[in-house]
């Protein structure tokens, strides 16, 4: 049984997808943001791995299908910042000074708390590009030299605060208006907030998905100047 | 057909995404590249919507899903993380508070400035 799982095709991305699916019905029956689909799959693959004792270059020959649509995947967020293009027009000085402020503080707040435990720079560089969305922040940590999969990490684990703690951040915060509130969660919390925008309104939603390409290019840029003051 | 026309534009893309990473020396993955020459596309016209938008809405309507081999990753560096766990989460969740503040109390402060500017 055993070996035949370790040599099937398809026994690694079904577990996969399975895991997802897992996820999105807990999420619908509780309602709680712990239960990210992208979370519960990440804990239920490694449960089935380390029980089967399948390695994880194994899993990683079956499902990086998954992995090879990334970049076509992120490439089409250009769909919706287009379709957004007249209301980003319209208020694009609120959208520069939110995003461009929150990206800052995203890299100043990693860059004093690194000093503050005596990091090592690879943690550092990990960690730079925790509040972007995955697909550019695995790409800035890969070229900076940080370890992708904990930044993988540290990017889910920010996008659940995100999801979870979003409205009560904005309450304590004072955060009201709409267009305010959607910049916010994502240059925060990247898709996994943008989730919860979506659910507050539409106006949130839409400038939530917009921040995370914006916030994901500046972050871009400022993560390699960050990269040199470690 | 339509798909498969669509998802051939996406990737041509995606490898010009590709190759533009090659040859500048600049730190910017290829998807980004990919996203920008998309967007340019669409700005221009020179991609209609309609070219791109439902295998795009498709692979964007999939895109959590493709971090799951990354995030299984994790099993692999748990060793170099676990060290380094408390500094890391506690970083984590400041900076996320932090970042979501002051993104949107200066988004807020513009915007009522603009406002009032009209009135």
């Amino acid at each position: 049984m055993s070996n035949m799982l370790h040599g099937s095709t398809f026994f690694c991305m079904a577990i996969s997808l399975f895991g997802y699916e897992a996820g999105i019905f807990l999420r619908k029956k509780f309602k709680i943001g712990i239960f990210n689909p992208l979370l519960v799959s990440i804990i239920f693959v490694i449960i089935v791995l380390k029980v089967t004792g399948i390695d994880y270059d194994t899993y990683d020959k079956g499902a990086n299908v998954l992995s090879y649509l990334l970049t076509p995947s992120t490439v089409c967020l250009a769909i919706p910042l287009y379709q957004q293009m007249n209301l980003l027009k319209k208020n694009l000085k609120a959208i520069i000074a939110g995003i461009t402020t929150g990206v800052f503080a995203s890299l100043a707040g990693v860059w004093v708390f690194s000093m503050l435990f005596h990091l090592k720079k690879q943690f550092y560089v990990t960690l730079l590009p925790k509040s972007i969305t995955t697909a550019i922040g695995m790409g800035i940590s890969e070229e900076l030299g940080g370890i992708v999969t904990i930044t993988v990490a540290a990017i889910v684990i920010t996008g659940i605060i995100g999801n979870m703690f979003a409205e009560g951040i904005c309450k304590l915060c004072k955060i009201e208006h709409p267009i305010a509130k959607g910049l916010a969660i994502g240059t925060a919390s990247h898709a996994m907030g943008t989730a919860k925008a979506m659910e507050i309104g539409e106006i949130e939603g839409a400038m939530s998905s917009l921040s995370i390409a914006v916030a994901g290019l500046m972050t871009v840029v400022g993560a390699s100047i960050f990269y040199h003051l470690y | 057909m339509k798909f498969i026309r669509q998802f051939l534009i996406i990737i041509l893309i995606s490898f010009a995404g590709e190759l533009l990473h090659a040859i500048l020396p600049l730190p910017v993955p290829a998807s980004i590249y990919g996203l920008l020459i998309l967007l340019a596309g669409l700005q221009t016209k020179v991609i209609p919507l309609k070219a791109v938008d439902e295998a795009g809405g498709f692979l964007i309507e999939i895109m959590p899903m493709l971090f799951i081999p990354a995030g299984v990753g994790l099993m692999v560096s748990w060793g170099d993380l676990k060290p380094v766990l408390v500094p890391i989460i506690v970083t984590i969740v400041v900076t996320t508070v932090l970042v979501m503040g002051v993104s949107g109390r200066t988004a807020q402060f513009v915007l009522k400035k603009e406002e009032k500017k009209d009135e």
